[in-house]
């Protein structure tokens, strides 16, 4: 447990040793300063403002997912295909730790910036609040909703990217794998959205991809279980195949 | 301390190491001797736990790297080739990162890294980003990083490549401190390293171990194939009878040098040292004498001897 924790600390601290962190994190404040400036505007000229929560409303903005989509790739690029290059991972795996202290670290590590990198979406929302004097704009169950969908699509696409740079020794190769994932699934949720409803099992499956509806769902404060389990369950099985990755060493 | 018994490891398509085995006594220095692509590095790695072998046990300090990696891993101290750090850290953060992750407690981690660092000349640089040193401080971070656990063994892949001949002194004398107390193995492909800091050599060749001997050994053993050199003057005839009648001498060869000195390479039985003889012979006949001296093989030689037979087979 110790090595988790000392791993971590490393992991997390790099992405501040270096201007990526940084940079993430401008990029994405900006996108979400450029989201909530459509908000604002969505707000001023809907007739009928509090139909829907603000929460809904931005992840009805295009850049939401753009940012979720972009960020995933970036933020695990370099997590083991930077390792495998320079050659520390050898020094990593000589030392008395196991593979799934490391997975686990270096996951927790992007998740945790991941994190971090969404706290300036806050200060909007408290935005919203101040100027609003509407108390009822915001609740605690969209909010907290909100960032469940939004911690529950980040342990997804990072969790896959984590498996796309165990698998690379290039930071590219990884970054690229990721995003076309990232965007295979986005387009698959858009098609998966346009399917009637049903209750035959094919539709019923398609609905576990429409991420869409299933964000729509949890900014409205409706926690599905369906999603919530869909999401932690392709999150573990990505990190499961990362960390047979990385024991493939031991029998190849 | 190191136990190899029958190691094998074969990449796709191709043996990388041959069923070698050897020991290593604790204590020892322990020179890996071959040339690029003799399967010293796959041997370090699979002897550091990185690889797994394809056949073969391997047990340091009596544990099985591969079944009880984590005792192994403790016990071992490992610089890779090419020495890779993490260049956007502190030196002193590294080590203590580095510390930290091989098990060691807050406080005695603390200690080690100050003791590192200073064995290893870090004392100045603690705070130096890594990526900005020289290559030789790299290589001691490197260094200090193999050291930090207090390793019983030390396993160094080609610690001085690269350096300049200054930093090359420090590492050496670095390293040669650490026997005795720590069992250490060195690969290299310099000989001159080899002579100078190891009390054993193994030499490694096409995935096979060829021998293995303290270098004076090796020495001895090749000694039958020295070479007496003399430079007399006198008739050339008067010298082929002369070398003719001493039963000692096995071949001859006589060529003319410069004015009326001749050049001649006596090879003798068993080694012999004539030098005496020669000397004798030369007052005895009134002879000019330039030049007596006795060729001893140098490792360079045994090298070159042991590994290319099977170098001129391969072609």
């Amino acid at each position: 447990m110790r090595v988790f924790w000392v791993l971590l600390r490393r992991e997390l601290a790099s992405y501040f040793f270096s201007l990526t962190g940084y940079v993430i994190i401008a990029a994405i404040t900006f996108l979400t300063g450029e989201s909530f400036l459509q908000l604002i505007n969505a707000l001023n000229n809907d007739p009928d403002p509090w139909t829907m929560p603000v929460t809904q409303m931005f992840f009805n903005t295009p850049y939401f997912w753009m940012i979720v989509l972009l960020s995933a790739p970036v933020i695990t690029m370099r997590l083991f295909a930077l390792e495998k290059a320079s050659g520390t991972f050898e020094t990593l795996m000589t030392a008395p730790v196991s593979e799934l202290e490391v997975v686990a670290a270096k996951f927790a590590a992007a998740f945790l910036f991941y994190v971090i990198m969404w706290l300036p979406l806050l200060a909007c929302l408290f935005i919203v609040v101040h100027f609003t004097s509407q108390a009822g704009a915001l609740d605690l169950g969209t909010v907290g909703g909100m960032y469940l969908g939004i911690f529950l699509a980040g342990g997804f696409f990072l969790s896959f990217g984590c498996l796309a740079s165990a698998l690379s020794r290039s930071q590219m190769v990884a970054a690229m794998v990721s995003l076309a994932f990232g965007v295979s699934q986005f387009a698959l949720a858009w098609w998966a959205r346009n399917i009637p409803v049903s209750d035959d099992w094919q539709s019923q499956l398609w609905s576990c991809l429409n991420l869409f509806d299933q964000m729509n769902d949890l900014a409205r404060g409706a926690v599905d279980t369906r999603a919530l389990i869909f999401y932690l369950s392709a999150t573990f099985l990505f990190l499961f195949l990362t960390l047979r990755v990385l024991e493939s060493r031991r029998w190849k | 301390m190191i136990e190899v018994s029958n190691l094998t490891k074969r990449y796709a398509g191709r043996t990388a190491v041959d069923d070698i085995s050897f020991t290593v006594a604790r204590g020892e220095v322990v020179g890996l001797l071959g040339p690029n692509g003799a399967g010293k590095s796959t041997t370090m790695r699979i002897l550091s736990g990185f690889l797994p072998a394809t056949s073969g046990t391997v047990r340091v300090g009596g544990f099985d790297v591969f079944y009880e990696a984590d005792e192994t891993r403790r016990r071992i101290g490992y610089m890779p080739e090419n020495n890779p750090l993490h260049p956007e850290m502190r030196v002193r953060e590294y080590l203590k990162f580095r510390a930290r992750l091989k098990g060691l407690g807050w406080r005695r981690s603390r200690e080690r890294v100050s003791v590192v660092m200073e064995q290893c000349g870090l004392a100045d640089v603690g705070r130096r980003v890594i990526g900005q040193l020289s290559k030789g401080y790299r290589q001691r971070v490197g260094l200090a990083d193999a050291l930090v656990h207090d390793p019983e063994l030390i396993i160094l892949d080609e610690p001085t490549i690269g350096l300049d001949p200054h930093q090359i002194r420090a590492v050496r004398a670095l390293i040669k401190n650490l026997g005795g107390k720590h069992t250490v193995l060195i690969s290299t492909h310099i000989l001159p390293e080899v002579e100078m800091m190891c009390g054993r050599v193994l030499i490694m060749f096409n995935g096979r171990v060829l021998a293995s001997d303290t270098p004076d050994n090796l020495q001895r053993r090749m000694a039958g194939g020295s070479q007496i050199i003399a430079e007399i003057a006198a008739p050339i005839e008067a010298l082929n009878a002369a070398w003719e009648t001493l039963p000692e001498v096995e071949q001859f060869d006589v060529s003319a040098a410069d004015g009326e000195f001749f050049r001649c390479a006596l090879t003798p039985r068993d080694g012999l040292d004539l030098r005496p003889q020669i000397a004798a012979l030369a007052c005895q006949h009134g002879w000019g004498l330039r030049e007596l001296t006795r060729s001893r093989h140098s490792l360079e030689d045994i090298y070159v001897q042991v590994t290319k037979p099977r170098t001129e087979e391969q072609e």
